[in-house]
C-alpha cells in the first residue's frame, strides 16, 4: 500500500501496557499510511487499540504505557525520534486532534474564544488581538452562529454539538496537514452527527488536509473516509479502500463485522453473529487471533499468525484463506460465512 | 385477537427545577408531555428519538421509578398509577426492566446467583429448593454456563453482563420488558449475539417488549411498531414497515435521513437540520419541531398539531402529528432555506 505522496506512514508501531500482570501489547505490529489529502478510518471495537494507534502518533502515551518499537513518518521525520519539544510544535500544529468527548478535552475555566486564540498564538507566533480575530474567524469557519459574541462564551453555555464544533475550531486554527479524529461525533445525536460529519468533510475540502478517523461505525466510515483499515485485537486485519472493503471484503472478521450490523435501510430477519468475544489484551491467542472466533479456522490458523497479505491496488488482508499456505477447504468468504457459522 | 397489555394515557412526567434562596419551584423540565399509545400482547413496540426526548423517562415513568406527574397507565386491565407502593412492587413481576448499563445496574459484591436468586425471592415465584435449577435454566436460556453461576459481575464480559441482565429480568417470569437502551453499550458483534437472543426469547416465552432506542438500525431489526418522540412528544407512530418506508412526519424523516449507511455506494439524499434540540424547560410554543422544520409556517408556531392519521397516504396505524403532512406529499409545500 506504498503510495507515493503518503502524509504519514506507520510502520510496525508497537505500544505496550506494562502492568503487574505483565506486558499488555495493545498495538501490536500495525501498519498504514494515510494518503495526502484523503482520510483513513481506523475501524475495531473495543479494546481493538485503534485509539492507543492515535495516541501513538500524538506521542501522547503515558506511563504504564511505552512505545516499544517501529517508526512514524511524517513529512519524511520521524515522529519517535522527537524530543517532547519539537513534538509539542508538531501538536496542533501541523498534527491536530479531535476526541470524543469535547466536555473532557476543553477546558472548563477558559473561554472558547481563549482556547482557540492560544494554540494559534503559541503556533503560528501571532499577538493575542490577532489571535482573537482568528478566534472569531474560525467560529464562523465551523457554523457557530453569532461567533463574535460566541467567542467571549464557557464551554458549559455551549451544547454537545457546539462544543464539538469549538474543538475543531481549535483542531483546524494552525491548519493543521493531518487531523486525527476519534469517535467525533460518537458522543452525539444522529442529526447532529450529520451536521458534523458534513463540517468535517467540507473544511477537509477548503483546507486540503488529510484525516485519521478512528469509530466503531461502519456506517460513518462509508460515508466519510476514502480508505480503511480493519483493527482486531492490536493487529491491522484488512486495509483497502472504501469501495473494496464493504463490497468485496476479505477477511472473515470484516465480513462478520458488516453482516452482524443492524441496518435502518433494509430488512434482516436474523442478524448473523460472531460468536464468542474479543480476547482479553493478556490472553491473546497463539496464531491468528480472530481464529478462535472465525468459522473457517484451521490447525494452521491456530498455531501460526498469517502476515498482513498484498492482494494489488494497495488492498491487504491478513488471514490465510488468502495465501498459498492455505491448506482447508476452498472458500469465499462473503458467501460462505452463514453456512460454515452453522455447521 | 390482540389485546392491548399496556395503554398509556395523557402521561406527563415534569421534573420541578429549584431556585432562589428559598428554594421554591421556578419551573418544570417538560420531560413527557402527554403522550398516549397502546402496546399489543406479544409485541415489541419501539421509542426512539434523540438524547431529551423523553423515550428513557417514559419508561421510568410506566414503572413508577419515578413517580408520573399525570395520566394513566393500564396494565393488564389494572391501573398502576392508583396502586400502592407494596401492590406496585407485586406488579413489577410481570413488569421488568433491562437497563443500558450493564455494569451499574447489577450488584458488583453479588454472584450471578445471588443476583438471580434475589428477585426470585422477593418476588416469591420460585420455592427455595427449585431454585438452582431455575438458575442453571436460566443461564442456559441466555446462553451461559452453569459453572459461571458462583462468578461475580466483574468476571464477565459486557456481553455477558448484559445477559445476566436479561436473565435476573427473566427469571420472575414476566409478560412485559422494558428494554432501555439495552445493547447501546455494546459493540456490534455482541450486539448482534443479544438482539438474536431477546428475538429467541420473545418467540419462546411470547413476551412483550417495550423497546426504547436511538438507534434506528436495532430498531428497524427489533420492533414490530415504531413510535417516534422529539421533546417530550410524539410525532409519528407506525407499525415498522410504513414508519421506514413511508416516513410522513419531517423529523421522522430528518432522522432517517441522518444515519449513515454502511454502503459507500448508496448515494442519499440527507436532510441536514439547523441548530440543536431546544431546551425541554420552555420548549417551542405550536409543534415543537417548528423551530428546525424546514417546511414551518406560522400555523406551526401557534398550534399544537395532533396526532392524526390520512387513509389515502398512510397505513392503518400509522399516525404523525404535523399539520401539513398533505401539502408536504403532494409538493404543495417546498422546504425553504
Amino acid at each position: 500500500m506504498t503510495t507515493t505522496n503518503s502524509i504519514i506512514k506507520v510502520d510496525d508501531l508497537q505500544t505496550s501496557f506494562f502492568t503487574h500482570k505483565g506486558e499488555i501489547k495493545a498495538v501490536d505490529g500495525v501498519h498504514f499510511d494515510v494518503p495526502a489529502g484523503k482520510t483513513l478510518g481506523l475501524v475495531g471495537e473495543s479494546g481493538s487499540g485503534k485509539s492507543i494507534t492515535s495516541l501513538s502518533i500524538m506521542r501522547l502515551i503515558e506511563s504504564p504505557g511505552k512505545i516499544k518499537g517501529g517508526s512514524i513518518t511524517f513529512n519524511g521525520e520521524d515522529l519517535l525520534a522527537k524530543s517532547e519539544a519539537e513534538m509539542r510544535d508538531i501538536r496542533g500544529n501541523q498534527i491536530s486532534m479531535i476526541f470524543q468527548e469535547p466536555m473532557t478535552s476543553l477546558n472548563p475555566v477558559y473561554t472558547i474564544g481563549d482556547q482557540i486564540a492560544e494554540a494559534y498564538q503559541i503556533h503560528q507566533g501571532k499577538t493575542k488581538k490577532e489571535a482573537l480575530q482568528k478566534a472569531v474567524d474560525m467560529l464562523e469557519l465551523v457554523g457557530i452562529p453569532s461567533p463574535k459574541a460566541r467567542v467571549k462564551a464557557y464551554p458549559h453555555e455551549l451544547s454537545g454539538g457546539m462544543r464539538q464544533r469549538a474543538m475543531i475550531a481549535i483542531a483546524l486554527a494552525c491548519n493543521p496537514q493531518l487531523l486525527v479524529a476519534d469517535e467525533p461525533t460518537t458522543a452525539l445525536d444522529v442529526t447532529i452527527q450529520a451536521q458534523i460529519l458534513r463540517l468535517i468533510n467540507r473544511l477537509q475540502d477548503e483546507l486540503g488536509m488529510s484525516m485519521l478517523l478512528i469509530t466503531h461505525d461502519l456506517g460513518v466510515v462509508a460515508e466519510t473516509c476514502d480508505y480503511v483499515a480493519v483493527m482486531y485485537a492490536g493487529k491491522i486485519v484488512e486495509y483497502a479502500d472504501v469501495n473494496t472493503l464493504f463490497s468485496n471484503p476479505k477477511h472473515p472478521y470484516t465480513v462478520g463485522l458488516l453482516k452482524s450490523l443492524p441496518r435502518h435501510d433494509i430488512d434482516q430477519e436474523e442478524l448473523e453473529v460472531i460468536k464468542g468475544m474479543v480476547p482479553r489484551p493478556d490472553e491473546l491467542p497463539e496464531g491468528c487471533r480472530f481464529a478462535p472466533r472465525c468459522p473457517f479456522a484451521t490447525d494452521l490458523c491456530r498455531e501460526r499468525l498469517p502476515d498482513l497479505e498484498d492482494l494489488g491496488e494497495g488492498n491487504q488482508v491478513r488471514c490465510w484463506i488468502h495465501t498459498d499456505q492455505w491448506n482447508g477447504p476452498e472458500v469465499n468468504v462473503k458467501d460462505d460465512y452463514r453456512s460454515a457459522e452453522s455447521t | 385477537m390482540t389485546t392491548d397489555l399496556l395503554k398509556v394515557r395523557n402521561l406527563k412526567q415534569y421534573f420541578p427545577i429549584k431556585g432562589g434562596i428559598l428554594g421554591r419551584k421556578v419551573n418544570d423540565v417538560k420531560a413527557v408531555d402527554d403522550i398516549s399509545f397502546e402496546v399489543k400482547a406479544g409485541e415489541t413496540l419501539s421509542i426512539v428519538g434523540e438524547s431529551g426526548c423523553g423515550k428513557s423517562t417514559t419508561g421510568r415513568a410506566i414503572l413508577r421509578l419515578d413517580e408520573p406527574t399525570s395520566g394513566e397507565v393500564e396494565f393488564d386491565g389494572k391501573d398502576l398509577l392508583a396502586l400502592s407502593k407494596k401492590d406496585m412492587r407485586k406488579m413489577r413481576k410481570n413488569l421488568q426492566i433491562i437497563f443500558q448499563d450493564p455494569y451499574a445496574s447489577i450488584n458488583p459484591r453479588q454472584t450471578v446467583r445471588q443476583i438471580l436468586s434475589e428477585a426470585m425471592n422477593i418476588q416469591g415465584v420460585v420455592p427455595k429448593d427449585k431454585q438452582e435449577d431455575r438458575i442453571k435454566e436460566l443461564m442456559d436460556t441466555v446462553g451461559l454456563g452453569p459453572h459461571q453461576i458462583d462468578r461475580f459481575p466483574h468476571e464477565f464480559s459486557g456481553g455477558q453482563r448484559q445477559r445476566i441482565g436479561i436473565a435476573r429480568a427473566l427469571s420472575v417470569d414476566p409478560q412485559m420488558i422494558i428494554c432501555d437502551e439495552s445493547v447501546s453499550a455494546l459493540d456490534v458483534s455482541i450486539q448482534a449475539q443479544v438482539l438474536n437472543l431477546l428475538k429467541k426469547l420473545q418467540k419462546e416465552l411470547d413476551l412483550t417488549y417495550l423497546f426504547i432506542s436511538h438507534d434506528l438500525g436495532v430498531v428497524r431489526h427489533i420492533s414490530d411498531r415504531v413510535l417516534v418522540m422529539y421533546l417530550g412528544k410524539i410525532v409519528e407512530i407506525a407499525d415498522k414497515k410504513s414508519l421506514f418506508d413511508n416516513p410522513k412526519h419531517p423529523y421522522t424523516k430528518t432522522l432517517l435521513s441522518a444515519i449513515p449507511v454502511p454502503d459507500p455506494t448508496v448515494k442519499k439524499e440527507q436532510i441536514i437540520l439547523k441548530g440543536d434540540v431546544p431546551s425541554p424547560i420552555d420548549p417551542p410554543s405550536g409543534c415543537r419541531f417548528h423551530t428546525r422544520c424546514p417546511f414551518a409556517t406560522d400555523k406551526c408556531k401557534n398550534e399544537d398539531p395532533e396526532l392524526r392519521t390520512n387513509d389515502d397516504l398512510m397505513a392503518s396505524g400509522h399516525r404523525a402529528a404535523c399539520h401539513y403532512i398533505e401539502e408536504i406529499e403532494s409538493g404543495e409545500m417546498q422546504p425553504h432555506e
